[in-house]
């Protein structure tokens, strides 16, 4: 919370208002260290408590003004507080913060593994009290976070990006469905509709890949730093999806199955019949659109090419057979 | 510059705050708004000074009553910000929940909600409260919102204003504007939601805030209207991505495949009476784990339980019975 260029007059009192009742409680605080607890920089509680010295129960009279001592303020850097009694306690919180604080902790109690569930709830029924039961005091916002949002892997390329550091990863390339390792310069992060990919130099490959966050498996921030630090991020938004050989593939998608529209690089749709819709695909991997597929079923069809759409038949007999065989139990 | 504001505000609310009586508007100009001389001029400016001024120390958390300021005559409006109620109760936090508070102050990627957080927090620190998210080892989810509407949007569920935004629905191909009294907002699956009462419809809807096209505007009063008592974002927010009751899978999967079962397995064991085959362990919705089920067709077989073995079951016998439609025209 350091002054920034959005820092408006109800910013300033807000800070005010909760950094007095911390000076009363302690008679004298050294500058650094109320900086320190507020997390912020000396100047801009300096420049807060100037303002403070404006301030006071009777503006104009001098002898009601609130007192704050310049002198040590100025000379030993101690502030010394007086005749504010009256803001010995902070304001209660707002709706929005008691919303955004109380909901920012619901959503770190659905993420947290189940060893640290327990403080957070802890914490979380507190400040719940605090904001008045739900609905009196909370304002309606809800987040079920996704597993990319709660992801232990995003910090650490973030951290690897800002100190200029290479990356191990574990990486699940469902094409094959295998796991590898390889070591990546991090150029950047890019959302692409919903999904977020890491750009990179991977050392591996000796080429420019780009990965899906959500299917980094593990990231470790290595101490090496990247070969090429002025190298920057690829425009992500197009190309670089099309540089493997590929196929254009016809589906047919039942409303159950439209999201697929959304959700992956549609080059064409057009209606087709009984409320489905049939789009193209440029597809790099047979085994990746046959799994597509299976995961849809029996929601989406292959038009085209046909012997796309009879390895799909067959692969879902072949399941089925696991099943109807007899060395499964039913 | 801010500054004069600042000191403005300081001034009123502590002007206000704790008076035994309602302070009239009169009073009220005369100390805090010297600058707006009387006349019809200096009326207006001064009303609406006055009224951002209590909306911005509404929005710091402070309580403001509105009474009669004469104790015989009720035609004169009167002001006070009762100390109890608009001071924050006392709370102890142990340090491992003042931890976790810390952590919570990283949650939001977006400014205003990351700003009242903040704000929240600065409250307790005014406590006394000692912050340091460092002693837990938490990584706290990150939760963006990218969207244009999403600013405007909070503040009008903040604020109960009416706005008006063009939609742009999947099934349409032009916007349609759409007058909404917007409750409040819900994430699911990586989107953003707002839930409220559509005016022209006369009912209750959920937009899909990536799909407002153009400007939020807000129009009319605050507090134009009630948000209806249960309403449950939460709820709407479950329905939007419908998390069903989970199952414990047991799941017969191929050594060397199935990587996307493997990664959420409670346990893997590899079968004595079927080589090459483990026995995987998972816990989910039913249609989540079917899909991942389906996904790898005929390297995942279900065991049980039987509900789930049901609904592969039929969703493969669905694909297999349907003709190849591969000669059809496109």
């Amino acid at each position: 919370m350091t002054a920034q260029a959005g820092d408006t007059a109800p910013d300033q009192v807000a800070r005010l208002l909760a950094l007095v009742p911390y000076l009363l409680a302690h008679g004298e605080v050294r500058l650094d260290d109320a900086a320190a607890h507020f997390g912020t920089d000396a100047d801009q509680i300096e420049r807060d408590l100037r303002l403070l010295f404006m301030t006071g129960v009777s503006p104009g009279l001098p002898g009601d003004l609130i007192e704050v001592d310049l002198e040590a303020l100025e000379g030993d850097r101690i502030i010394r507080v007086d005749n504010a009694d009256y803001l010995a306690r902070p304001v209660r919180f707002s709706p929005a913060e008691a919303t955004s604080l109380v909901v920012a902790l619901r959503t770190m109690v659905e993420a947290a593994p189940s060893e640290a569930r327990e403080v957070i709830a802890r914490t979380l029924t507190k400040l719940e009290e605090a904001a008045g039961q739900d609905g009196e005091g909370l304002l309606r916002l809800h987040v079920a976070p996704t597993r990319l949002e709660t992801s232990a892997v995003v910090p650490v390329l973030e951290s690897a990006l800002a100190h200029g550091h290479q990356v191990e990863i574990t990486y699940h390339v469902p094409s094959r469905d295998q796991e590898s390792r390889r070591v990546v310069d991090p150029r950047g992060l890019a959302r692409v509709e919903d999904l977020v990919y890491l750009d990179a130099w991977c050392h591996t490959a000796q080429g420019d890949r780009a990965f899906r966050v959500d299917r980094i498996l593990a990231a470790t921030e290595l101490d090496t730093p990247v070969a090429d630090p002025g190298a920057r991020a690829r425009d992500l938004t197009g190309g670089w999806f099309t540089d493997a050989e590929t196929t254009t593939v016809t589906l047919r998608l039942a409303p159950q199955a439209r999201w697929v529209v959304e959700y992956y690089d549609v080059t064409d749709q057009r209606p087709g019949p009984d409320g489905t819709v049939d789009v193209d695909l440029e597809v790099a991997s047979e085994q990746w659109i046959q799994s597509l597929l299976l995961r849809l079923a029996p929601h989406a069809t292959i038009l085209s090419p046909p012997h796309y759409a009879r390895a799909f038949t067959d692969s879902a007999r072949a399941a089925l057979r696991l099943y109807e065989g007899d060395h499964v139990d039913s | 510059m801010a500054q004069p504001r600042a000191e403005r505000l300081m001034n009123l609310h502590i002007l206000l705050l704790g008076a035994k009586r309602f302070i009239g508007k009169d009073a009220i100009r005369d100390a805090i708004y010297p600058e707006h001389p009387r006349g019809a001029a200096g009326d207006e400016a001064f009303e609406r000074a006055f009224e951002r001024d209590k909306d911005a120390l509404r929005q710091i958390g402070a309580v403001i009553e509105v009474g009669s300021a004469d104790a015989f005559f009720d035609d004169e409006i009167g002001y006070r910000i009762p100390t109890e109620q608009t001071s924050l109760p006392e709370i102890r936090f142990e340090s491992d929940e003042a931890a976790v508070l810390g952590l919570a102050a990283q949650v939001w990627q977006q400014a205003t909600l990351a700003k009242a957080t903040g704000r929240a927090l600065a409250k307790l620190k005014g406590q006394g409260v000692e912050i340091d998210p460092t002693r837990l080892e938490v990584v706290a989810p990150a939760i963006t919102a990218d969207e244009p509407a999403f600013e405007p949007l909070w503040d009008a569920v903040g604020k109960r204003r009416q706005v008006t935004f063009p939609y742009q629905r999947a099934s349409e191909t032009q916007p349609t504007t759409r007058k909404v009294q917007p409750w409040g907002l819900a994430r699911s699956s990586g989107r953003w939601y707002v839930v409220g009462f559509d005016v022209d419809r006369g009912a209750e809807r959920v937009f899909r805030l990536s799909r407002i096209v153009g400007p939020v505007r807000a129009s009319g009063k605050s507090g134009a209207y009630e948000v209806p008592a249960g309403t449950d974002v939460r709820a709407v927010a479950r329905r939007l991505s419908p998390s069903y009751p989970s199952v414990r899978a047991e799941i017969r999967v191929r050594q060397g495949t199935g990587v996307g079962l493997r990664r959420r397995a409670e346990s893997v064991t590899a079968l004595d009476d079927a080589p090459g085959w483990d026995l995987v362990v998972v816990e989910g919705p039913v249609h989540e784990i079917s899909d991942e089920v389906l996904t790898n067709g005929a390297d995942a077989v279900v065991d049980g339980p039987q509900s789930l073995r049901e609904d592969v079951v039929a969703r493969l016998r669905a694909v297999a019975a349907s003709a190849v439609p591969a000669e059809e025209a496109r």
